[in-house]
């Protein structure tokens, strides 16, 4: 495996403290328990854009462990690599995409939005769920039930955050040279 | 929360053993409780758990911070295995034995019953060895314990910078929500869910895009103090493994395997009482 | 004996890939062993750039074109690499927060070692001795956050000081350290390579305070070059550091107005070794007395009062112990005190983040402790330090306008405001770009114009200089004396003495959670012992008017800035 630049191990070690304390402070309970809104994916599709999939995978899954290791009601394993996973494939499909070359305009959002909710239905209604099967032997209807919720709701929020996030980001990839001073 | 691991510094022989033993047992203890649903294994596990939570000298009191929280997630996750699977039990078990007549699919029968007995059992299994590690693991030594156990050092100093910056994005978020707060983003319960998410966003990319700033800071630190250089580094934070270390992972991969030998000879992961 | 020469630029330029013209040309530099070396210059001049040189980022972090050459210790920096040049030059990087990256003071010191892969016992025994050097023994098992900014800065020097390094690079060590603490850096700087033999490097743009203990030269740098070379008392005498916008030491400019040209042989560039004739003296006593007082203010009526502030965070730290103080319409006024003296606390609990337990709090008479974070922001504004910590929205008319947008102000009303309050920041120009196409200073003017455009009465900034040079700090504090002639009640917490001089007519001092001195900021600097406990420092004009036999140096102090403001506009 290609070793990491310093860089990339500093994206690792930052992104997941951002999504430790977005996931731990900022999030919004949902009806349904072990599912919060949670604000951090949006973050985590972001950062994969601009630092790729390894880096998101491993953002997602050291994230989602201390958040889970700060709850203390133990490590809820299948979720975490869910979340793993997430950063992997979104940083995947950022990377055929070509999200992460040039700016991201109107065409890079779509493709942004489209490859979230795909990944987002893939971890939450697949990976999860079949996870929890198997470790936990949990029933299939309320796995999806969650993992729907938990799919939608992290879609809905990786969308306004997610989004807004690249399109500031975006912004400050820009130069000034083509502006001029208006009277 | 400046002490994400909650470690509380208290001599216990659990504290003696180094974190790097100590994450080893969580995952083959995590793998024990997770391969099996041999019902007496659990309940052994189960106390085994209650009983190492003792001897590291943990009181209630340490872990109040989650208590709560802790049992209203078991409830609710019962109570939602219940209204979708009322027959999941029997299901598995093969047979029903109603208990409790109850409208439409929602009788109450005794396989269910066990059924959830398993459920809560698996979380009351791993649930004081996860607090158990988090108690008595000294956050120094755990990067040094990632790298111990066969993780690449740079991975492994990616979670101490995690744990490093967390308390310092934690304040910056903090004080960028107040100030921004006084702009008159409203992030109160009132507003709709849209709405907060974007209020919410007006402290995200401040402190995101600041924090992209800062790892190039970091970054740049690091490397100009030799990071990455070699092969392997050594840890200020390490220990050495002692005998008692050597012996409890011992025990934890023996409990793994003998999970797996019970998983076999059941001739299926279920335990089944109604045979 | 000619000293070993470490460090050697010959006909070297630098031009960074993304940019079109070089940052650096021409520099021909030689630094020896056991020399201290000051490179100062204003911002983009160049001078971070040549330290980037010579410790190897570039070009390993910020790829470029190279012309010329850079040896240190006789081989080709570029073929040793940022590894290899780590074992020559120890970097102290501005930021020490970025730089303290392990999660004990002891781990952070050991970082390097950990790297050079040294055993674990004989790492323990460096470190320990490494911490007894730099005096940090007593807070081994600390986090970052429990210690100070002093503190952190001496971890970090001790940090690159593990590796037995021949160069000590200092970037900016002044920026963030309170006056004292500052003092006390370049004291043990100093005595750091007494005791090692080791060469340093400096790059400051304060020259003053640098100049509290000995330096060998001063290289001064201007768009790309180096502009002067030599030993700082010649620097003194010679008109490079004017052009160059550089403030030389107020002592210096004190004994111009006064009409001494100083010369080499005064020695300018120390004040304890600055020898004046006794005709020089009575030169300034003359300039002294024929020098006007400047007028006092009249009382405005009180604007904002807080009362017997009693405040305890959850933790049980008793942050502010019965806080009394009268802000009156119109002043501008500094809060000063070391970190943890309260005064963060003090602006918090008045816009309204932190309760206080005890105390009441009115504005304009009324009660302010009822009122939503919100709703005191229409009347008291505040002003975060890092502009870039404010800023949420792309384009600069959305930023400013965010505060109205929320507060659902119609949109036909939100215009006219918006264009006031970016005409007043000299902003409006700009109204079409996007925030990111701006300078760091043109930034926090931003943030103060979206919280002008609410219109409150009182405008509350911490640290609004932190960071920046000469010019830029000029900048921003004429502009804020602008605003406050306007009418705006200014509010600054700062550590900076030069500001709180000249800019605050007011100065109100913090010290372990209770207000131990309100005077003029004259006064303030002119009491050895308020200085002393709340980690101040004196004025080199203090020390001049003792020097001369002038026994009101509060008063000189008041008409020197009175006669300095004069001549810089």
């Amino acid at each position: 495996m290609k070793k990491f630049s310093v860089k990339t191990i500093v994206a690792i070690g930052i992104g997941a403290a951002l999504f430790f304390v977005l996931g731990r402070f900022v999030a919004i309970p949902s009806p349904v328990p072990n599912t919060n809104i949670s604000v951090q994916y949006g973050l985590l599709a972001f950062l994969t854009v601009v630092y790729g999939p390894i880096a998101g995978a491993l953002i997602g899954f050291i994230g989602h462990t201390l958040i889970d290791f700060s709850l203390g009601s133990g490590i809820w394993w299948s979720w975490v690599i869910a979340s793993g996973v997430f950063g992997l494939l979104m940083g995947l499909a950022a990377k055929m995409l070509k999200m992460n070359e040039g700016e991201i305009g109107k065409k890079g959002l779509v493709k942004f939005n489209i490859a979230q909710v795909v990944c987002h239905l893939v971890c939450w209604m697949a990976v999860a769920p079949v996870l929890d099967v198997y470790m936990m032997g949990e029933p299939w209807d309320k796995l999806i039930a969650q993992g729907l919720t938990a799919g939608i709701a992290n879609a809905v929020t990786t969308a306004i955050v997610g989004s807004l996030l690249c399109v500031a980001y975006a912004a400050t990839q820009t130069k000034a040279g083509s502006l001029t001073k208006e009277d | 929360m400046t002490n994400l691991f909650n470690y509380i510094d208290r001599p216990s022989p659990i504290h003696r053993l180094t974190g790097a033993c100590k994450l080893v047992c969580l995952l083959l203890w995590s793998v024990a409780a997770m391969t099996s649903f041999y019902t007496p294994l659990l309940a052994a596990l189960t106390v085994a758990a209650l009983i190492l939570f003792r001897t590291a000298k943990l009181r209630v009191k340490d872990i109040s911070f989650t208590l709560g929280a802790m049992i209203v997630y078991v409830i609710l996750n019962n109570v939602l295995i219940y209204l979708f699977s009322p027959g999941h039990g029997a299901q598995l078990y093969g047979s029903r034995t109603v208990l409790l007549t109850l409208p439409g699919r929602y009788s109450l029968t005794a396989e269910q019953l066990f059924y959830h007995l398993n459920v809560v059992l698996k979380n009351a299994c791993t649930i004081p060895i996860v607090l158990l590690f988090v108690c008595t693991t000294n956050p120094s030594e755990f990067a040094a314990s990632l790298n111990r156990i066969g993780v690449s050092y740079r991975i492994s100093y990616a979670v101490a910078l995690t744990l490093r910056y967390i308390p310092d994005i934690q304040r910056e978020y903090h004080d960028i929500s107040l100030a921004q707060q006084a702009r008159g983003v409203e992030m109160s319960k009132k507003a709709s869910l849209i709405h907060r998410l974007k209020a919410a966003s007006t402290i995200l990319i401040p402190l995101v895009l600041s924090s992209l700033d800062r790892i190039e800071v970091i970054s740049n630190a690091m490397e100009l103090r030799g990071f990455g250089k070699g092969k392997k580094r050594t840890w200020y934070a390490g220990r050495d493994f002692s005998a008692a270390d050597w012996l409890s992972m011992a025990a934890c991969a023996l409990l793994v395997l003998l999970s797996l030998t019970l998983t076999a000879l059941n001739g299926g992961r279920f335990y089944n009482p109604f045979v | 004996m000619e000293k070993e020469v470490l460090i050697s630029f010959r006909d070297f330029g630098f031009q960074y890939t993304a940019q079109a013209s070089p940052t650096l040309y021409n520099i021909n530099l030689d630094i020896h062993r056991g020399e201290k070396v000051l490179i100062a210059g204003p911002s983009g001049c160049g001078k971070s750039t040549i330290a980037h040189c010579i410790n190897g980022l570039i070009p390993a972090s910020y790829p470029g074109k190279i012309t010329g050459s850079l040896t240190v210790k006789g081989e080709d920096a570029v073929r040793q690499g940022l590894f290899g040049l780590s074992r020559t030059v120890g970097t102290v990087l501005q930021d020490s927060d970025g730089q303290f990256i392990g999660l004990t003071v002891a781990e952070d010191i050991a970082f390097a070692l950990e790297n050079d892969c040294v055993p674990r016992a004989e790492m323990h025994d460096t470190v320990d001795r490494i911490a007894e050097l730099v005096n940090i023994r007593q807070v081994l098992s600390h986090a970052p956050h429990e210690i100070s900014g002093g503190q952190k800065q001496r971890v970090s020097l001790g940090g690159v000081m593990v590796n037995q390094v021949d160069v000590l690079l200092f970037d900016e060590p002044l920026a963030n350290l309170d006056p004292a603490t500052g003092k006390q850096a370049i004291e043990l700087i100093d005595d750091i390579q007494k005791r090692t033999g080791c060469a340093v490097v400096i790059i400051e743009h304060r020259l003053e305070d640098v100049l509290h203990r000995h330096v060998d030269r001063v290289v001064v740098m201007g768009q790309g070059r180096i502009v002067f070379d030599g030993d700082p008392d010649t620097l003194l005498c010679g008109d490079v550091l004017e052009s160059r916008g550089i403030r030389e030491p107020l002592y210096v400019t004190a004994l111009k107005y006064a009409g001494i040209t100083p010369t080499p042989d005064m020695h300018p560039a120390s004040l304890p070794a600055l020898t004046l004739t006794p005709e020089q003296k009575s030169q300034v006593q003359a300039w002294f007395s024929r020098q006007p007082s400047p007028a006092g203010r009249e009382e405005a009526p009180v604007l904002l009062e807080a009362k017997n502030i009693d405040f305890t965070y959850e933790g049980g730290h008793h942050a502010l112990k019965g806080i009394d103080l009268t802000i009156r319409r119109g002043e501008m006024l500094s809060i000063v005190g070391t970190n943890g003296a309260g005064k963060s606390t003090f602006s918090k609990v008045i816009c309204g983040f932190e309760q206080p337990q005890k105390g009441s709090l009115t504005l304009e008479g009324a009660d302010l402790t009822a009122l939503s974070i919100k709703e005191r922001a229409d009347r008291i504004g505040y002003v975060m330090q890092n502009p870039n910590q404010m800023i949420s929205k792309n384009m600069i008319f959305d930023e400013v306008a965010l505060g109205l947008r929320n507060r659902e102000v119609p949109e036909e009303e939100i215009r006219p405001r918006v264009e006031q309050a970016l005409k007043i920041c000299g902003l409006y120009p700009f109204r079409n770009w996007p925030v990111s196409a701006l300078s760091y200073g043109q930034k926090k003017r931003v943030t103060i114009a979206s919280i002008l455009v609410l219109r409150p009465d009182i405008i509350l900034l911490d640290e609004p200089t932190a960071g920046q040079d000469f010019r830029h700090y000029t900048e921003i504090m004429e502009f804020l004396r602008e605003l406050n002639r306007q009418g705006v009640t200014i509010v600054l917490i700062t550590h900076d003495m030069h500001l709180m001089l000249e800019y605050t007519p007011r100065a109100v001092v913090f010290h372990d959670g209770e207000v131990i001195c309100d005077a003029s900021a004259a006064q303030v600097l002119n009491a050895p012992d308020i200085v002393e406990r709340a980690h101040l420092k004196e004025t080199s004009l203090y020390h001049l008017a003792m020097q001369c036999g002038i026994d009101a140096p509060e008063e000189f102090t008041r008409r020197f800035i009175a006669r300095d403001q004069e001549v810089r506009k």
